[in-house]
């Protein structure tokens, strides 16, 4: 089947409305740079100068559709559904389509079920129980007439009395690119995804680029690693490209272990087509064969969804031999690890991959020499191969064009703790952490005072409240000592004992230790120690300094990121609210009260 | 006992992706039957030629598996930065308290299996807990009794 053919069967599946009122501007980031490229486009895009605009309809039915991603779960979607799907039969409704969706951000307002009756616009319902879906089924569906009362907000389209949703504040800021299709498609029918857009890169890309030419578009998109380390992504991918050997890996990374980031499982859930089409495009301009997505076991949704994926994109022939009738073949699978948060480190990952222990390895020599089974390999986070699709559908300038100096594109954030609005959001990389915390995240919950953030995961550490005028920018957070990491930023209010945090956080630490090099495995035990002696309210002079014999020995002596930057957390908290530390030392007393009540740090050390 | 290692050798040969290794052998058999019985060790390793050494080394390293048969329920209750900040540490405890333990464990008529968890995936809606994989978010003292006396009825 050619291109076209799935293309066409996409849309006549999927009909799109078209105009300037409708739902999601699948593509309204700017002007289309090349109006030239003809075919392989979204059908909207003909003619139209400036934003193109279209929405997936289903056709002539209501489309009901529930968010299902790890967060709406948590907060009851399944039972929503039932109680939907019994509204449904019991009110003898049986042309309405009912989907699974994934995050469209709004987890504070999960569980979140929005309906678009045939030709109006998309009305989004939050914190909807399976008493309130049986009011806004009977009114919505049933008699046409959206919920004023219990509506969040509408999309593509105005109702008397309902907001438009992106007037929210948690939407307001936000560019989507990566998240472009989170919440929006339902992620178990590549059809949507490519009546959206999607897969249109590679075939452009397989029908009019050689690799070099999507690699320079790469390159000149600035694109940077989404994992931590913020490496240019092309610079890494030129690296494999340069290598002769037969058999070469994209490792796709979704080893997602910090606590207050889900972005990466968000995305693999919500759009798992747009990570394969992003992996399959590096392995294009890599000319790489085979590929893995890594992820933890249990993660059931994110790994369902992305086998579900691989499963239809070989249907199509959008992976296997000969892709799309080009000279180009790739395959990929996903690959299962056990609990350690050390496997997201890429040669643990690797090691993962081949079944092993996942410690770390040497380097060098470094994965795009030697990588997983031997072999020359590239790892990217799931975020930074999910911008692939689109910086080539759109060309890297475009990409270049949105962000802060070297810091382009956009930063997916994971909003969680004591904020109004938790959530997942994309926004433009260069807004400050104040618009982050109190524009997109609502503010402090119960109009306390922030106290700080915590970014980067468990080993990026703290920031005092006076650091909110940091922006988002790879490089302004690491001169500030932080790690804008892989975007989870934890807030926490005035009531928060930085003493407990940091035990909090080291016992993480500790917890994750893979116990390969011992300065890390027993520095790690001996720091949580001091912190639990501090917090019983039994500190001693001198912990201080102990605390930072054993940091700098963990530095100088670890082989990965684990171990050198896991004393961050107790430095950083030291360096904001050093007085605090010292009031439980020398004084025994916790200034906010937090350390009087009983703790719990689990321990298990890995040998 | 022959059908229970044919349930593991099932495991072990039908697993669907291509690459099959010591660790994806072993999660196959977690999936299937629960836990890791010293029958499947010998049957990882000789699908997957590693020694039974080897196979041991990976199994002892990942804490999600365990060596004796499953409790019926399991409670994972997540101490995670997020849910810390957000009243884990009080879920735990209650938790605990309704369970008469101190730690992780089982309860001793073997029906309910208490684990933390350092992530369960759903920052959003901190504190959060799992029963028998299910999430669940916002959780409470209370909430958390509740599902303990719905489980354990």
């Amino acid at each position: 089947m050619s291109f076209a053919d799935i293309a066409a069967e996409a849309s006549r599946r999927w009909p799109q409305r078209a105009g300037s009122d409708v739902a999601e501007p699948a593509r309204s980031l700017g002007q289309v740079t090349d109006p030239g490229d003809g075919a392989g486009d979204p059908p909207s895009t003909e003619g139209g100068p400036g934003e193109e605009t279209f929405a997936l309809t289903a056709g002539s039915v209501p489309w009901i559709r529930v968010g299902t991603a790890l967060c709406g779960k948590a907060a009851g979607a399944d039972a929503v559904i039932d109680a939907i799907k019994d509204v449904l039969a019991r009110n003898t409704i049986t042309s309405a389509l009912i989907s699974e969706v994934g995050c469209f951000g709004l987890c504070f307002a999960e569980p979140l079920v929005d309906i678009q009756l045939p030709n109006g616009p998309r009305v989004f319902y939050g914190n909807v129980t399976p008493e309130t879906a049986e009011q806004i089924i009977v009114g919505h569906v049933a008699n046409a007439a959206p919920v004023v009362d219990l509506a969040l907000g509408t999309q593509g389209g105005s109702v008397p009395g309902i907001p438009d949703i992106s007037q929210h504040p948690m939407k307001r800021n936000e560019t989507r690119i990566a998240l472009r299709n989170a919440g929006t498609i339902d992620p178990g029918d590549i059809y949507q995804y490519i009546a959206s857009g999607g897969y249109h890169a590679l075939n452009r890309a397989l029908t009019e680029m050689t690799p070099q030419e999507m690699l320079e578009q790469v390159n000149a998109s600035g694109l940077r690693g989404r994992g931590g380390a913020a490496f240019p992504a092309g610079t890494k991918w030129n690296f494999l490209a340069g290598s002769p050997a037969p058999m070469k890996y994209i490792l796709c990374n979704c080893e997602e272990g910090d606590p207050g980031a889900f972005n990466d499982k968000g995305i693999l859930e919500s759009d798992p087509n747009t990570v394969v089409e992003g992996v399959t495009l590096a392995g294009y301009a890599c000319a790489a064969r085979r590929g893995y997505i890594f992820i933890r076991h249990g993660h059931n949704g994110p790994i369902d969804r992305a086998r579900q994926a691989i499963d239809q994109a070989y249907d199509l022939g959008l992976l296997g031999d000969n892709i799309l009738g080009s000279e180009f073949s790739f395959d990929l699978e996903v690959a299962l690890t056990g609990d350690s948060y050390v496997s997201g480190e890429e040669t643990a990952l690797m090691e993962a991959i081949e079944g092993k222990r996942s410690m770390p390895r040497y380097r060098p020599p470094f994965p795009a020499q030697v990588g997983v089974f031997g072999q020359p390999s590239n790892i990217n986070n799931v975020k930074t191969l999910a911008y692939v699709p689109e910086i080539v559908a759109r060309g890297g300038e475009w990409f270049a064009g949105i962000g802060h100096e070297r810091s382009t594109g956009t930063a997916i954030i994971c909003l969680s703790g004591a904020l109004n609005y938790t959530g997942m959001v994309e926004v433009p990389m260069g807004l400050s952490l104040r618009e982050v915390l109190y524009d997109v995240g609502g503010g402090v919950k119960g109009g306390k005072e922030l106290k700080l953030v915590q970014t980067g995961g468990p080993l990026g550490g703290v920031l005092g409240a006076d650091s909110l005028d940091l922006v988002l920018d790879f490089e302004v957070f690491r001169d500030a000592g932080a790690i804008l990491g892989s975007g989870g930023i934890i807030a926490a209010d005035e009531d928060t004992c930085i003493v407990d945090l940091t035990r909090a956080l080291i016992a993480f630490c500790q917890y994750e230790s893979c116990g390969k090099c011992f300065p890390c495995r027993m520095g790690m035990s001996h720091l949580l120690e001091v912190l639990e002696r501090m917090c019983r309210l039994e500190g001693e002079p001198g912990d201080m300094e102990l605390m930072r014999t054993i940091g700098l020995n963990m530095q100088a002596g670890s082989l990965c990121g684990h171990g050198q930057l896991g004393f961050n957390p107790v430095s950083s908290a030291i360096k904001y609210f050093g007085p605090e530390f010292e009031a439980h030392i020398n004084e025994h007393r916790c200034p906010t009260g937090a350390c009087s009540r009983q703790t719990f740090s689990p321990r298990l050390t890995r040998r | 006992m022959d059908s229970f290692r044919e349930r593991i050798t099932t495991a072990v040969n039908n697993q669907p992706q291509p690459t099959v290794t010591v660790l994806s052998s072993l999660l196959a058999v977690e999936d299937a039957i629960g836990y890791i019985p010293q029958e499947a060790v010998a049957v990882v390793a000789n699908r997957t030629g590693a020694s039974i050494n080897d196979v041991w080394a990976v199994a002892s390293f990942y804490p999600n598996f365990r060596f004796t048969p499953p409790c019926d329920h399991r409670l994972e209750i997540c101490w995670g930065p997020s849910c810390h900040l957000s009243g884990a540490m009080p879920v735990i405890a209650a938790a605990q308290d309704a369970l008469n333990m101190d730690g992780e464990g089982d309860t001793p008529d073997g029906r309910l299996s208490l684990r933390y968890n350092t992530c369960l995936g759903a920052c959003a809606q901190a504190p959060v807990i799992a029963v028998d994989h299910h999430l669940m978010g916002r959780q409470t003292p209370d909430s958390v009794r509740t599902v303990i006396s719905e489980a354990l009825p």
